[in-house]
């Protein structure tokens, strides 16, 4: 029973971060069009941010300059790099290929390639007793993270104009376009949304992992890649029940099968989904 | 949204790079068409050349280092044009296919160094076995398409990665990757003496994949392709199957990819898992683009540059400052340039610059009409 329950938590943490990258991949790529690969970079920026600061700072100050980088990184990518290639989607998809090969390789040449070990504080290393089993604090601190998230995200597209204005133009841009809604200032701030939060993503995996590398942010990238096609593009609920089952299939899976079976598993169900309702679990069709 | 599946060339700029000039067809146009069979034959007897070239090289053009180089280059030159039959002909934009490259490279290194096959058979089944993975992967990622495509392609080489990172069995060696053991191989093909003998190889593998995409460029084959890329509606339209279709440009140009692993891990003696990942690919599409995708040549030009960069910016690494220190900084970087300001790559430069070179012609006389 413990095994089960700390299995399940640690899943839920994995899931957490998941979310958090996958609802701003969605995002963007529901409103703007634009399937985002330096998204990992965004992320890889944050946790170095917070990782250099964090020493002289304390923790608190140190995550929110981390997400304020990555969030200014997202923005300005948008309005130098994307904008100007306005409908051409595969362009857009070529420069976020070669930003995050070019960024990753900047981050290389001023931290180094090998990982760093990223200091969390004590409460966080800490552990908590539930059922019998020993669970570390971090990953609540990963789950309260993502739900406040989700809420947050949720009730800022329910209730606010320019939440009304990304939600309309996930479902018809060139209608809200055509009502005269300037829809390329909620991309940039789709950007700057998906930046900040790929960047709590990179802290908090930094915490998880309890290392940060220049590389890390590709390897969740492409799973969260997976959790947003599973949830169906655009959706923020959708992306959060698709990574809570990536994130406790992948873990249940490796534990109780062979080493790499879960991961293996992860991308059978993308198939398995694809496959029998190609849009996704939240069900909006993919532009072809 | 239709246009999200166009690769960078459009329809108007690929005859635009073939006929600048539409009078001048004698002279230079004969020259055009030798000019590929000049390559080729300066390429063969290259490692018979003792000179150097300083800056460009570290040793003569014969020496094996050089050799070796060259050799990369001309697998990469292959590799990224089989890929642009996947992205800038049929404008299916795979992200996917270093798992048919590591098929190849890991199924002749495996076969070879552990179960001790010999070389040819080796290859053949190897081979054989990429185009039948590429048939069983292709036929479901094929159910989808657009970004959709994209992700499962992805998504099916990242398991390939992983895979291939855990070592299942011992056989793939891990992360450490697996070296060829020469004792399988044929004389021909080990010791440092014999690297002109590699060279050649991977320029006959080249050859292969030139004359198979150009054979089908000119076949229906090819402008079916090109048409599903433009409009797949219309290709349904006209009664043909664009499924079907699709899954065979993937097949063969998972073929291709299965041979140029095969050769690349006789060329540098081994396989590692940098070429299942997804950068491998990143790289294959950043070859095709810089080069010009959907052209006669951009594809191989684009493969043969940035593999030559990738390695002596490696090995230059050191003596350069800061970010320039790393190759893929550079590349990286070159490579968004390219695609802001020259969208064709580098094949469509020549008619880009036309209009410069016109003005800069001395006119004979003013125009008599």
């Amino acid at each position: 029973m413990s095994t089960v329950v700390l299995l399940a938590l640690t899943g839920l943490g994995l899931a957490a971060l998941y979310f958090l990258i996958a609802s701003g991949l969605s995002l963007v790529f529901g409103l703007a069009g634009v399937l985002n690969f330096a998204h990992g970079l965004f992320l890889s920026v944050g946790a170095y941010a917070a990782w250099t600061v964090s020493e002289s700072w304390g923790a608190i100050p140190a995550i929110l300059l981390g997400v304020a980088v990555a969030a200014t990184t997202g923005a300005l990518v948008e309005l130098v790099l994307i904008r100007p290639l306005y409908t051409r989607h595969t362009e857009q998809v070529l420069v976020t290929v070669g930003l995050s090969l070019a960024g990753v390789a900047l981050l290389q040449s001023v931290w180094g390639a090998d990982a760093r070990v990223f200091p969390r504080p004590a409460w966080a290393s800490s552990v908590v007793n539930i059922a019998g089993a020993q669970v570390p604090a971090d990953r609540f601190l990963l789950i309260g993270a993502a739900v406040l998230v989700l809420l947050g995200l949720l009730a800022f597209l329910r209730f606010t104009r320019y939440g009304l204005v990304i939600r309309a133009g996930v479902e018809n841009r060139d209608m809200v376009s055509a009502l005269g809604i300037d829809v390329r200032n909620a991309f940039t701030l789709v950007f700057a949304i998906g930046g900040a939060l790929a960047g709590l993503a990179g802290i908090l995996a930094g915490m998880y992992f309890s290392s940060i590398s220049p590389g890390q942010g590709a390897s969740l990238l492409i799973f969260a890649f997976i959790v947003v096609v599973i949830g169906g593009l655009g959706s923020v609920t959708g992306a959060f029940a698709a990574a809570v089952a990536v994130g406790l299939l992948q873990q249940f899976v490796n534990y109780y099968g062979t080493a790499g079976a879960g991961d293996v598993s992860v991308v059978a169900l993308l198939a398995a989904v694809l496959l029998l309702r190609p849009a996704g679990l939240a069900g909006k069709a993919a532009p072809a | 949204m239709k246009s999200s599946s166009v690769p960078t060339t459009s329809p108007a700029a690929s005859p635009a790079a073939s006929s600048p000039s539409p009078p001048s067809v004698t002279p230079p146009g004969r020259l055009r068409r030798l000019a590929p069979l000049l390559a080729l034959l300066v390429a063969v007897v290259l490692p018979w050349s003792t000179l150097r070239l300083p800056g460009l090289f570290e040793g003569p053009l014969n020496s094996p280092g050089t050799l070796q180089l060259l050799a990369v280059c001309l697998v990469f030159a292959g590799l990224a044009l089989g890929y642009d039959l996947l992205f800038g002909r049929a404008g299916l934009l795979s992200f996917g296919h270093a798992l048919y490259v590591a098929a190849g490279a890991y199924g002749v290194d495996i076969l070879v160094s552990h179960y001790g096959w010999r070389l040819w058979p080796t290859v053949a089944v190897t081979v054989l076995a990429a185009a039948v993975l590429a048939a069983l992967l292709g036929a479901v990622a094929l159910r989808t398409s657009g970004i959709a495509f994209s992700m499962v392609t992805l998504a099916f080489a990242q398991v390939g990665h992983i895979v291939i990172n855990r070592d299942p069995g011992g056989l793939t060696g891990g992360e450490e990757g697996l070296p060829l053991s020469s004792a399988g191989l044929p004389a021909m093909f080990t010791g440092v003496v014999n690297t002109v003998n590699l060279y050649w190889l991977a320029l006959a593998f080249l050859t292969v994949v030139v004359v198979t995409v150009h054979t089908i460029d000119r076949a229906p084959l090819g402008r079916t392709l090109t048409g599903l890329r433009d409009d797949e509606r219309r290709i349904a339209v006209l009664g043909l199957s664009p499924y079907r279709l699709k899954l065979l440009a993937f097949v063969l140009a998972g073929t291709l990819a299965g041979l140029g692993g095969a050769t690349y891990a006789l060329v540098v003696g081994g396989a590692s898992p940098h070429i299942a990942s997804s950068e491998l690919t990143l790289s294959l599409i950043v070859m095709a683009v810089l080069g010009g995708a959907g052209t006669r040549w951009g594809a191989v030009v684009g493969g043969f540059l940035y593999a030559y960069l990738d390695q002596r910016l490696a090995r230059l690494g050191g003596s350069l400052p800061g970010p320039f220190g790393e190759p893929l900084f550079v590349l990286g970087t070159l490579f968004i340039l390219a695609v802001y300001f020259a969208p064709g790559g580098l094949a469509s430069l020549s008619s880009r610059l036309e209009p410069l070179r016109r003005a800069l012609r001395p006119r004979p006389a003013p125009d008599a009409i």
